[in-house]
């Protein structure tokens, strides 16, 4: 298994086409950089126009922790599509080559090749995962430096003492990593059934898209099927932002205000993952090649 | 002395839907044969070629390679199987270096830097050894193929189609090293075409294939023997003597035209009698030769008769 892998991983990472994912996350998260730098003051006043006109607020709001918390805000919903330009390829774009058929009469087993495959994309997902934390968090917090982060919700405020922010940001990538590796598993199980890999990247983005319409609108019957939806619990990551606070109304330093939500999340997430990429195993075992 | 079974299919079928692209077909190939799979376009050989290396799940029937059934010893024997299937794609992003030690890699052999260049220098691309295959001609990346297929010296080597795409240079080099592989290395070669020249020229036993079915299965040698012969026939006026030929009693020994050339089939002793009835009806012969070709028994035995009696424009 892991010389296939290795050999996965070559290919990825032989093909231009992978480091584009990589100059557009730094060219995304380097633009809104350099906005917040530069400009950054008349966002947070605006942001938080209602806010200070009643409350003095001290210290540090535009920095490390918060750039990286509006970037999460912002990337997440388009790092799915740089997933997909990978993960979407991984069985059609052989397909379209015609160079699986020339893998597959090598004397390997199926499963080995597709779990390979499979697992492949899920190492460019993290790598990808990682750069953003790298950009988003490492690099905010060298521009922007760090301070108690300052959080504002639809109906209250959130502030997060600085000691208490960095573990929160742990978890709230790994929670994004489930989250990500759901899309490269769909758009994995959605590479099995074409031959070219425009299908499946189209077909992923339009699943997300009109999962997360349908997750968003407040409408009885979607309600039914909103807790389903694997885009309902892809922003469970913000979770991890959220604390406790004791009777004097103090927040508690390391808690979560509701953990069983990111438990469910991720359970749910994590069996979206195990039945695509699942599904798509047992199917390429069996699959009859034409391409 | 006894040639062993390398290859034993019994009564295979492949079925898409409702379309039957292979119909109970049987075969063996013996150790060392050069065996060409013939028919037209769509007749079921990449479709069998495909079943013989676990591309295709085969709806019934059963395959043995080298004494083993293919279901239970899939990896063992593909170890001693090198295919090139229809187009040699290979990953056009890397050099035909790093594809081949990919390859020989996949195909469970260590790939030493000697090990690759002499395969490379085989076939011919030691020099372009480090260029991406994406500036290769079809015919490099056929060679590539074949290195491919080749690198883990396999005993039997399948090659779907391989002149597909090669100018006239680059069939002979194919049909050359066919040749070599057979009978210097003493590989058992299966190679499809619908080129009835190339199989003709390399293999020693032929199946022509029909609509998914097996329609005849012998050595070149066998299917020329049968009992008629075929005749290309010349006159001063092909018209006159097509109008003639179709009236008299030789009507039923017409054969479909083949490069507007008239074409009968007949007993060797029926010849005499034929020209004698073509000069008493004032047709002068030019030509009236004997054709020993495997196209006039292939279009013999697989084209309709709706071509008789017509003439190309």
């Amino acid at each position: 298994m892991w010389a296939h892998l290795k050999i996965e991983l070559y290919k990825i990472f032989r093909r231009p086409r992978t480091y584009l994912a990589f100059a557009a996350i730094t060219a995304l998260i380097g633009v809104i950089q350099l906005g917040l730098l530069v400009d950054g003051k008349e966002y947070t006043s605006f942001v938080m126009a209602d806010f200070t006109s009643s409350f003095a607020v001290d210290g540090k709001i535009l920095n490390g922790y918060f750039i990286c918390y509006v970037i999460l805000q912002l990337l997440l919903v388009h790092v799915p599509l740089l997933i997909a330009l990978i993960a979407a390829d991984m069985i059609s774009g052989e397909a379209n080559m015609g160079t699986l058929r020339l893998l597959l009469t090598k004397p390997q087993s199926r499963t080995a090749i597709v779990t390979a495959k499979f697992l492949a994309s899920v190492i460019y997902t993290l790598l990808l995962l990682i750069w953003i934390a790298v950009m988003g968090l490492f690099v905010s917090m060298l521009i922007f430096g760090t301070d108690d982060l300052f959080l504002m919700k639809s109906s209250y405020v959130v502030i997060v003492k600085e000691s208490d922010v960095f573990w929160r940001y742990a978890g709230a990538f790994c929670f994004a990593a489930l989250a990500m590796l759901t899309v490269t598993s769909l758009a994995f199980f959605l590479s099995f059934f074409a031959e070219n890999s425009i299908g499946p990247i189209v077909a992923t983005m339009s699943i997300i898209i009109v999962f997360t319409i349908l997750s968003t609108m407040n409408i009885p019957i979607f309600n039914i099927i909103k807790p389903y939806l694997f885009t309902s619990h892809m922003i469970t990551w913000k979770e991890f932002f959220d604390f406790k606070v004791n009777d004097a109304n103090e927040a508690i330093v390391g808690s979560i205000q509701y953990p069983e939500k990111i438990i469910r999340s991720a359970s749910i997430l994590l069996i979206h993952i195990i039945g695509f990429a699942g599904t798509a195993i047992l199917l390429f075992r069996k699959k009859d090649i034409l391409s | 002395m006894m040639m062993q079974d390398i290859v034993k299919v019994d009564n295979l079928s492949k079925q898409f839907g409702h379309l039957t692209a292979v119909d109970d077909l049987s075969f063996s190939v013996k150790s060392g044969d050069v065996y060409g799979f013939l028919g037209q376009n769509g007749a079921g050989k990449s479709t069998s070629i495909r079943m013989l290396l676990t591309l295709i799940t085969p709806t019934s029937g059963h395959i043995e390679l080298f004494g083993y059934d293919l279901n239970t010893h899939r990896k063992e024997i593909l170890q001693q199987i090198g295919a090139v299937i229809e187009k040699p794609d290979v990953y056009k992003y890397l050099s035909a270096y790093q594809n081949l030690k990919l390859f020989a890699k996949l195909s469970g052999v260590k790939p030493t830097h000697t090990l690759l260049m002499d395969q490379l220098e085989m076939v011919g691309l030691a020099n372009r050894a480090n260029d991406t295959v994406k500036t290769f001609s079809q015919g490099m990346k056929q060679r590539l193929g074949i290195a491919i297929a080749l690198v883990h010296n396999p005993q039997l080597i399948i090659l779907d189609e391989p002149t597909n795409g090669l100018d006239p240079q680059g069939i002979a080099d194919i049909r050359n090293l066919i040749l070599i592989l057979s009978k210097e290395q003493k590989k058992t070669v299966i190679v499809s075409s619908h080129l009835l020249n190339e199989i003709e020229q390399i293999a020693s036993r032929i199946l022509i294939f029909d609509k998914g079915k097996k329609l005849v299965e012998g050595t070149a040698q066998e299917l020329f023997n049968t009992a008629q012969t075929i005749l290309q026939l010349d006159t001063t006026n092909n018209t006159q003597a097509l109008e003639f030929l179709l009236q008299s009693k030789w009507a039923n020994n017409l054969q479909p035209m083949r490069d507007g050339q008239l074409i009968i089939q007949l007993d060797k002793s029926d010849i005499p009698l034929l020209n004698k009835d073509l000069v008493a009806n004032n047709i002068e012969v030019l030509l009236l030769q004997p054709r020993h070709s495997l196209e006039d028994y292939f279009l013999q035995i697989t084209a309709g008769k709706q071509h008789v009696g017509t003439f190309k424009n």
